[in-house]
């Protein structure tokens, strides 16, 4: 399997990285940890004629923790998954990581690429949804945000520009409690269904949440119904049974190798529901 | 075509300089410039594992790297962990606990297994489990894969031990 021909940059800095995207344009792509693009290259489903690879970019690495937590853009799987810090304030992180691909692409894939490059089936995309997360991007023109839940349009399309590089995620550190579970056939496949949960709670009664699917639409779901049906509950059966039916009406899966609708349909439900159940239980 | 450009290596402990397209896949430099065929070409779609190596202290699928991304990279592969003569404690526990079959998978899994022993001294079934999930096998079912790396960890945390 060898890729069409390239030629290929590894700028120092990123001016000289988005000069490289304003020469070329979209025959540009900038290259991260590589694992999804490299195998659609090999494919030959990504045709790149311009690679910018930002691994010497050391400004875009390096996690950020206080009250918002700030990951740069190269920073890698096995990286959040083994930062402490991290981990004390936002354990979700280590969560979802973990259950993304197998352990060889996590020592390469990084939160970058898997948030900016619009797959479907890719894990943090729901995950920064349901934290409302915030996207730094910057190109020639100067630095913008763009929040998580804006910034997907459809499959591998977004609203970031050609010309831009996105070099961090923002969020603030998660209150309450957070899950993040995942139904898929093998390791490192892409989810049959999987849910991101936030919920807070004062006593017995849910006072906040939020949640979000991944891979049950072209782009991923943050569902105000599902999360609506638990505010001022005590996240009882009825609450949880509403939130999915709350869910189920946003979600719009194709069928495909991982099964047919009706079967991803209650896959979602059931998924949705552990993960309520146990982000209730840390909340 | 693009251009070939020279990338420099540094493979098993020696500095090697390379002739290429910067398309060019780790893999083939490794086994077809190098000679280093220990690393085995499986699925060639970032799943198997067998063409696991090490790349800057991480395990990497050599076909899902290319030459260029590893220029100025430390690598190892099986052939730098032992040879015949002298037998790695993973090679040896691999033999010893019938960790392999048909031995497709088992330079990736060793070098895989290495680098989690590195990581990681003294696993559980489920930490070996879980860190070797990046590499199939359809021969031995794992069962023998587990205990051959878990053997592995006890003689090297001797070995180790007896050291210091």
């Amino acid at each position: 399997m060898i890729p069409a021909a390239f030629e290929y940059y590894r700028p120092r800095d990123i001016s000289s990285a988005v000069s490289l995207l304003d020469q070329f344009g979209d025959e540009a792509r900038v290259i991260a940890g590589g694992h999804s693009l490299i195998p659609m290259m090999k494919l030959r489903m990504a045709d790149v004629p311009h690679l910018v690879d930002l691994q010497d970019l050391d400004e875009l690495s390096g996690i950020e923790v206080g009250d918002t937590i700030k990951i740069g853009a190269m920073t890698t799987q096995y990286e959040m998954i083994n930062d402490d810090d991290l981990a004390d304030v936002a354990p979700i992180l280590r969560e979802a990581a973990l259950q993304i691909a197998d352990p060889q692409v996590r020592y390469m894939g990084t939160i970058g690429g898997n948030v900016a490059n619009g797959d479907p089936g890719n894990d943090l995309p729901g995950l920064m949804q349901c934290l409302d997360a915030v996207y730094s991007v910057v190109s020639s023109d100067g630095k913008r945000t763009i929040p998580a839940r804006e910034f997907y349009k459809a499959a591998f399309s977004t609203a970031r520009k050609d010309t831009e590089i996105l070099t961090s995620v923002s969020f603030c550190a998660p209150k309450g409690g957070c899950a993040y579970v995942k139904q898929k056939r093998k390791i490192g496949d892409y989810a049959t269904a999987a849910a991101a949960v936030q919920i807070e709670r004062q006593g017995d009664r849910c006072t906040a949440a939020s949640i979000a699917m991944t891979n049950l639409s072209d782009i991923p779901v943050w569902s105000e119904a599902a999360a609506s049906a638990l505010l001022d509950t005590g996240v009882d059966e009825g609450a949880v049974k509403s939130a999915v039916s709350g869910m189920l009406g946003d979600i719009d899966p194709a069928e495909d190798n991982r099964g047919p609708v009706a079967f991803k349909r209650h896959v979602a439900g059931v998924i949705l529901t552990r993960a309520i159940s146990s982000a209730w239980a840390r909340a | 075509m693009s251009k070939q450009q020279q990338y420099r290596i540094k493979v098993n402990g020696q500095e090697e300089t390379i002739t290429a397209e910067p398309r060019e896949l780790l893999i083939y430099t490794l086994r077809e410039h190098l000679n280093l065929t220990g690393p085995h070409i499986g699925c060639e779609t970032s799943h198997c594992g067998a063409c696991t190596v090490t790349m800057n202290r991480k395990s990497v699928k050599a076909c899902t790297v290319f030459i260029a991304q590893a220029d100025g990279a430390e690598i190892t592969t099986i052939e730098g962990l032992g040879d015949p003569d002298v037998l790695h404690p993973l090679q040896e526990a691999f033999r010893e606990h019938h960790g392999l079959q048909c031995g497709y998978c088992t330079p990736g899994m060793i070098t895989r297994a290495a680098r989690l022993l590195e990581e990681n001294p003294d696993p559980t079934d489920e930490d070996i489990r879980f860190g070797m999930a990046g590499n199939l096998c359809r021969c031995t079912g794992y069962q023998n894969i587990v205990k051959s790396i878990k053997a592995a960890a006890r003689t090297m945390n001797e070995t180790r031990e007896a050291a210091e």
